[in-house]
């Protein structure tokens, strides 16, 4: 049972973060995702001293303004500083971070979190922090109740928005012909990929959340050319990566995360190798006769 | 004021270490990282140094100790293999390079997590304190390890002294140094073993995450103080160097407080700084300067008006009303009147019982900025060969932006005519 939580808690996060990151690496926003997912982390520490308490709204709300706050900031400084953006990103993001974690140090005595948590999370806890209503009935774990609620919320979002995300993703321009704010949309992917990123953390950590975010994504965008294929295959890997991780973790006595990671890392490099249109062996093979007629010619 | 008098005579011998270890590490870190920062590859070394952590762990699991020099080389080996792979993905495929950045940095990065668990559930005594090069240690630093962080400082620094003009010229024009035959693959790979060296020190004083930092905000912030290459390395040594002797002495005073996150938090205060308050590249000063001249142009403009209320009745100095005036042009009512007073202080405007009226300095500033836009008017139609009736938009604009020189040439260019296109005549002073 417990394996079955963990598989299921861990393929929640892969999805969300996956159908996110499609619209990130095509937005060539991948980084911003990376800084986001570490820049919560004074969000999270803040709204933890405001409510007392891990699992709560306070928490979702005050990461989701301090990741929308971080674009802001990186836009801001790009664009009216006329700051280079991976600068930019650089800057933003590790001040945030240090900030979060001076915050955890002054106030040790009352905040329940580390830096260890925060990057690399604990999945293996989640069967073990169990919702138990007050006459006793065990609802089984909690965080499967709140990645459940990311993961529809994302979908939705998805779903409700798709017309408007996919417009401002690929023809920013057209967008902007027909009424659609690119800013609006660009603030409200940002806030999504916040939510996703704090409900994750806990379970997954910042950098496994970075790599859910981008990886799947990656790899679908080798396997298609079509958006709506590439967002199936990504929900297909993130499931992928979610079993093999934990067998691979199971049988290493290891972080079941880090081992998301490098399956979906290996997930990407055989991509990268075969992927029948965008691999770089195939590839080749369709360019040699090309090169061999001109030669002849 | 004890504490910090104690702190700099340097008497404790753990504040030597970790002051000299902070600064040394600060610097090479900021002037290697200038030289990214200006190819524009800032992140590049966050990847490297997520990256080192598999290595660092295989180094461990082979040779079985904490040998440092075992854990540099396979820190070493492994952040550079992340950089020949990025490089690898971007060339041969549709993956763009901040794609890859997040991508490898994130999977090394989970490989070693996955490394580092395995190794911890081993049970293996010896692996405790590996984790320092995930958070940092410091505070912690003892005198072995400042003698490595001064050996590597003291290569790196070499190093950039003697490419100097080679990494120069590839961190700002690649192609220029590739079209005269540099050797520019050959340098790039300097750099990039500079940047791992760079990223594989700092990182057990400040931590993965932070080491970023480390390296691109000490350039971002001297980029805004100055467009010398020189200029800009010393004030990034400096400010680094500055937010480590303060990183350490925040972590001296207050034990608890961890080195690397404070000397991260000290040095993005000094770049927010620079980019708010730096004389002429700060977001306040392009503020100001383009309050200023959006002032001059709204004022150039009230003059024009007047000069051109005078020119159609024959009087220059009749006093205008300030309905006249708004009529005349759309100007929201509160900029009008704030143009207005600050057009009298500067004495080319005088204000009687009913309205307003030019000085002599008000006409011939207007009569300048007439004669300026039919001036260039006629420059666009006769040179140009622009229909006159399209005209007038460019030279609204640029009759506040023409210089004496640029007048006299033009005057000369276009042999003092009498009228523009729209056989509007053209006031010369008299």
């Amino acid at each position: 049972m417990n394996e079955l939580y963990i598989i299921a808690a861990g393929s929640m996060v892969a999805v969300s973060c996956g159908l996110l990151g499609c619209y990130l690496i095509l937005r060539k926003m991948a980084m911003v995702g990376d800084a986001i997912s570490h820049a919560v982390l004074p969000g999270i520490v803040i709204a933890f001293l405001v409510s007392g308490n891990r699992d709560s709204v306070t928490m979702l709300i005050g990461a989701g303004l301090i990741g929308v706050f971080t674009t802001f900031l990186i836009e801001f400084l790009h664009k009216k500083g006329n700051l280079q953006s991976d600068a930019s990103i650089g800057v933003t993001f590790t001040w945030l971070f240090a900030l979060g974690v001076i915050l955890i140090s002054v106030y040790a005595g009352q905040v329940d979190l580390d830096q260890e948590c925060v990057l690399y999370g604990e999945i293996a806890y989640v069967p073990l922090d169990l919702w138990i209503l007050a006459d006793g009935t065990n609802m089984g774990p909690r965080t499967l109740y709140v990645l459940s609620f990311v993961l529809v919320g994302v979908v939705a979002f998805i779903i409700i928005g798709y017309k408007e995300l996919f417009l401002t993703t690929f023809d920013p321009a057209y967008a902007a012909a027909i009424g659609i704010s690119a800013t609006l949309w660009h603030y409200l992917l940002m806030g999504a990929v916040s939510f996703t990123t704090v409900a994750a953390f806990e379970s997954v950590g910042a950098i496994l959340v970075v790599a859910l975010l981008i990886a799947p994504a990656a790899t679908a965008y080798l396997l298609t050319d079509d958006f709506q294929v590439m967002l199936i295959i990504t929900v297909v890997l993130g499931i992928i990566i979610s079993v093999m991780g934990y067998y691979l973790a199971a049988s290493l006595d290891a972080s079941i995360a880090g081992a998301m990671s490098t399956v979906a890392g290996l997930l990407f490099a055989l991509a990268f190798l075969f992927s029948p249109s965008h691999g770089i062996i195939f590839k080749r093979k369709i360019h040699e006769p090309d090169t061999a007629d001109v030669n002849t010619i | 004021m004890n504490d910090l008098l104690q702190f700099l005579s340097f008497e404790d011998p753990n504040t030597r270490y970790v002051v000299t270890g902070t600064v040394l590490l600060a610097i090479s870190s900021a002037i290697v990282g200038s030289f990214t920062f200006l190819k524009k590859k800032a992140l590049v070394g966050d990847a490297v140094a997520h990256s080192v952590l598999p290595g660092v762990c295989l180094a461990f699991m082979l040779s079985g100790n904490k040998n440092p020099v075992y854990l540099v080389v396979g820190a070493f080996l492994t952040g550079w293999i992340s950089l020949v792979i990025i490089d690898q993905i971007v060339a041969r495929s549709r993956i763009k390079e901040d794609t890859a950045i997040g991508l490898i940095l994130s999977v090394f990065f989970g490989f070693g997590i996955m490394l580092l668990t395995k190794i911890q559930h081993s049970g293996n005594a010896a692996q405790s304190g590996l984790d320092s090069f995930l958070f940092g240690k410091a505070a912690a630093l003892v005198g072995t390890d400042v003698i490595v962080f001064s050996t590597i400082s003291i290569i790196l620094l070499v190093v950039v002294f003697i490419f100097f003009k080679e990494l120069t010229l590839i961190a700002f024009d690649e192609d220029f140094a590739k079209s005269i035959g540099f050797p520019v693959r050959r340098l790039e790979l300097v750099l990039t073993t500079l940047t791992v060296m760079a990223v594989v020190i700092g990182i057990q004083a400040v931590g993965v995450v932070l080491m970023a930092a480390m390296l691109i905000t000490p350039a971002a912030a001297a980029r805004f103080w100055t467009d010398k290459l020189r200029v800009m390395l010393l004030l990034a040594a400096i400010f680094g160097a500055f937010a480590g002797i303060c990183g350490a002495y925040v972590s001296y005073t207050a034990p608890a407080m961890p080195t690397g996150p404070w000397i991260v938090m000290i040095i993005s205060i000094i770049a927010m700084f620079s980019f708010f308050f730096a004389p002429n590249k700060g977001i306040v000063y392009k503020m100001v300067r383009q309050r200023r001249i959006r002032k001059k142009i709204r004022d150039e403009n009230i003059l024009k008006m007047f000069y051109q209320l005078g020119e159609a009745d024959g009087d220059f100095f009749k006093t205008r009303t300030t309905d006249t005036l708004s009529q005349l042009r759309e100007l929201a009512s509160g900029q009008l009147s704030a143009g207005l007073s600050r057009l009298r202080r500067h004495g080319y405007l005088k204000s009687g019982t009913d309205g307003w009226q030019l000085t002599i300095e008000g006409k011939n500033k207007g009569q300048r900025t007439i004669k300026l836009h039919r001036l260039w008017e006629l420059y666009l139609t006769q040179y140009l060969r622009i229909a006159p009736d399209h005209v007038h938009d460019d030279a609204e604009t640029i009759e506040h932006i023409i210089t004496p020189e640029l007048e006299a040439k033009l005057e000369k260019l276009l042999e003092y005519p009498d009228v523009d296109p729209h056989m509007s005549k053209i006031p010369y002073e008299s």
